[in-house]
């Protein structure tokens, strides 16, 4: 293994790759990729797949928007030969009550202004992109027709070879067991398989970022929970875009492959590593499915998995320096939707580490925020 | 013969050439190709292919087939349908 670097990313999900790629691109010097197993093992490879615009705070739609703009020619925009699947088939996000249809006419009015192109549809028009979608208590939903779908362990893979293609190197099998420092400086990362010099670490760990973070001495506020999710069998096209209910805390796509990919939120998940199926939510799943897409009940399961959410107080991720660490940076806390902001989220932690201007303000992303009390909290995540 | 048209995966119509194409990038677990490919993801979910591509990556490696782990089986064992998961709370 190499012996010195001058960035090491801990983490080889959708993050870490991006943000190994951006910073080879920007040219920060030697970048090593240490990864416990294989790149996308973690939340990456088990994640819905989704990418929307619609957000409720003006970061999530800027950081959104940008990501979308990149997916939609990323394997050009890396040079690489990979299909990532990128699909605008669109997201409908329905609402269940008065309040609900207020908070999202108010997010659209956001979404507009960042040239966002959602608009809100009647019970009638949601029917004409949805024909089988259960409307009774709907007043309306939000649909952007450029929200969509990539393939994770592709968009994964498109960074990691980018990545490769400018010599940052990438260690599978390699997990970070500790970092040292001295007088407030990082000297180097331990690994089951041998020590690298550094003195710049990024913390891409996902679910594990709390525990990197304490590695260090930093106390990161992310905490993991899992999410549970399951695929069906492909069936022919049936339906277009992504359902997502806040309501009913779920969200049902259909796959470019034919598959359908739900899953749901539990508001009594406690924090932990576990990320064990359970037999309770293909029953919750099910039942909650009915209601809103009844004729999918039909359709035989054919896996289910869970992963780690890296929850973040505020929903808003963690993106930058520590304060209490010189040159130990966290990009992490994702909250469920890190999958979609990956290519611009590497970037700007890119810019971040080689002291560049960032594309666009980053201090709401800071992890002082919490000391200070300046929360962005996004209303809007299942 | 051109052994590598032989469909390996038939749930998902993937072929030993593409499986070997897949271990020759230097994929070399079933989690890993599956992710690639989409091997093992059909309705048996991988039950008929997981040992043919074990067997592949033991040839490619020089691995013994025991040191290649198999992934993750959950239940269900077979495809089960949403709609048998319903009801039966209240013992109906
Ligand atoms: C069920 C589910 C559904 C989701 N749906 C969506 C969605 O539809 N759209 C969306 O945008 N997002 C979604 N997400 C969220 C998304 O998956 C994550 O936000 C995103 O993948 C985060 O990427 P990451 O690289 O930060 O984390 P990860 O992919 O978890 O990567 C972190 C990596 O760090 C490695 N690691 C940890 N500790 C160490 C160590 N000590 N040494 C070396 N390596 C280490 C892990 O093995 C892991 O591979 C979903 C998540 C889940 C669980
Ligand atoms: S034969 Fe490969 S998944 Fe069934």
């Amino acid at each position: 293994m190499i012996k010195t670097a001058d960035v090491v990313v801990i983490g080889g999900g959708v993050i870490g790759c991006s943000t190994a790629y951006n910073l080879a691109k920007l040219g920060a010097g030697k970048v090593v990729v240490l990864e416990k197993k294989y790149l996308a093992s973690g939340a990456t490879g088990r994640c819905g797949a989704g990418m929307r615009m619609q957000w409720g705070t003006e970061t999530n739609c800027l950081l959104s928007r940008e990501s979308v703009k990149m997916l939609s020619h990323l394997p050009e925009l890396l040079n690489v030969d990979v299909d990532i699947e990128f699909t605008q088939n669109g997201y409908l996000m329905p609402a269940y009550s008065e309040k609900m249809a207020e908070q999202f006419k108010k997010n659209l009015v956001l979404q507009n202004s960042l040239n966002i192109p959602a608009r809100w549809v009647t019970p009638e028009e949601s029917l004409e992109i949805v024909p089988f979608l259960n409307t009774k208590g709907m007043f309306g939903a939000t649909y952007c027709a450029e929200d969509g779908h990539c393939n994770p362990f592709k968009v994964t893979e498109a960074y990691a070879q980018a990545a490769k293609n400018l010599n940052v190197e990438v260690y599978t099998d390699t997990e970070v067991q500790g970092i040292v420092t001295k007088n407030g400086k990082i000297i180097s990362v331990r690994t089951n398989q041998g020590n690298i010099q550094t003195d710049t670490v990024v913390n891409a760990a996902g679910g594990y970022a709390k525990t990197v973070g304490r590695m260090v001495g930093v106390e990161l506020p992310i905490f993991p929970e899992r999410h549970e999710i399951l695929v069906t069998e492909p069936v022919e096209p049936t339906m277009g875009p992504m359902v997502m209910s806040f309501y009913h805390n779920l969200y049902c796509q259909q796959s470019p492959h034919g598959s359908f990919i739900m899953g749901i939120g539990h508001p009594n998940e406690p924090e932990s590593y576990n990320i064990k199926s359970s037999w309770q939510f293909l029953r919750d799943m099910a039942q909650r499915l009915v209601e809103i897409l009844p004729p999918l009940a039909g359709l035989n399961v054919v896996r289910q998995w869970a992963g780690l959410y890296d929850m973040c107080p505020d929903r808003t991720p963690i993106l930058g320096s520590s304060p209490a660490l010189n040159r130990f940076f966290t990009a992490a806390g994702f909250s469920g939707h890190g999958f979609m902001i990956s290519p611009i989220t590497g970037q700007l932690m890119a810019e971040m580490i080689v002291g560049k201007p960032t594309a666009f303000p980053t201090q709401m992303f800071d992890a002082g925020r919490f000391e200070r009390g300046e929360l962005f909290v996004e209303p809007s995540v299942v | 013969m051109n052994h590598n048209d032989i469909i390996i995966c038939r749930c998902e119509d993937i072929t030993l050439g593409e499986i070997r194409e897949q271990i020759a990038q230097g994929k070399h677990t079933l989690e890993e190709i599956k992710r690639a490919c989409r091997s093992g993801m059909g309705p048996c979910q991988g039950r008929t292919c997981a040992p043919l591509i074990v067997n592949e990556i033991a040839k490619a490696t020089g691995k013994p087939v025991a040191q290649i782990p198999l992934p993750t089986f959950r239940p269900s064992t077979s495809p089960i349908k949403m709609a048998s998961l319903l009801g039966g709370d209240k013992h109906d």
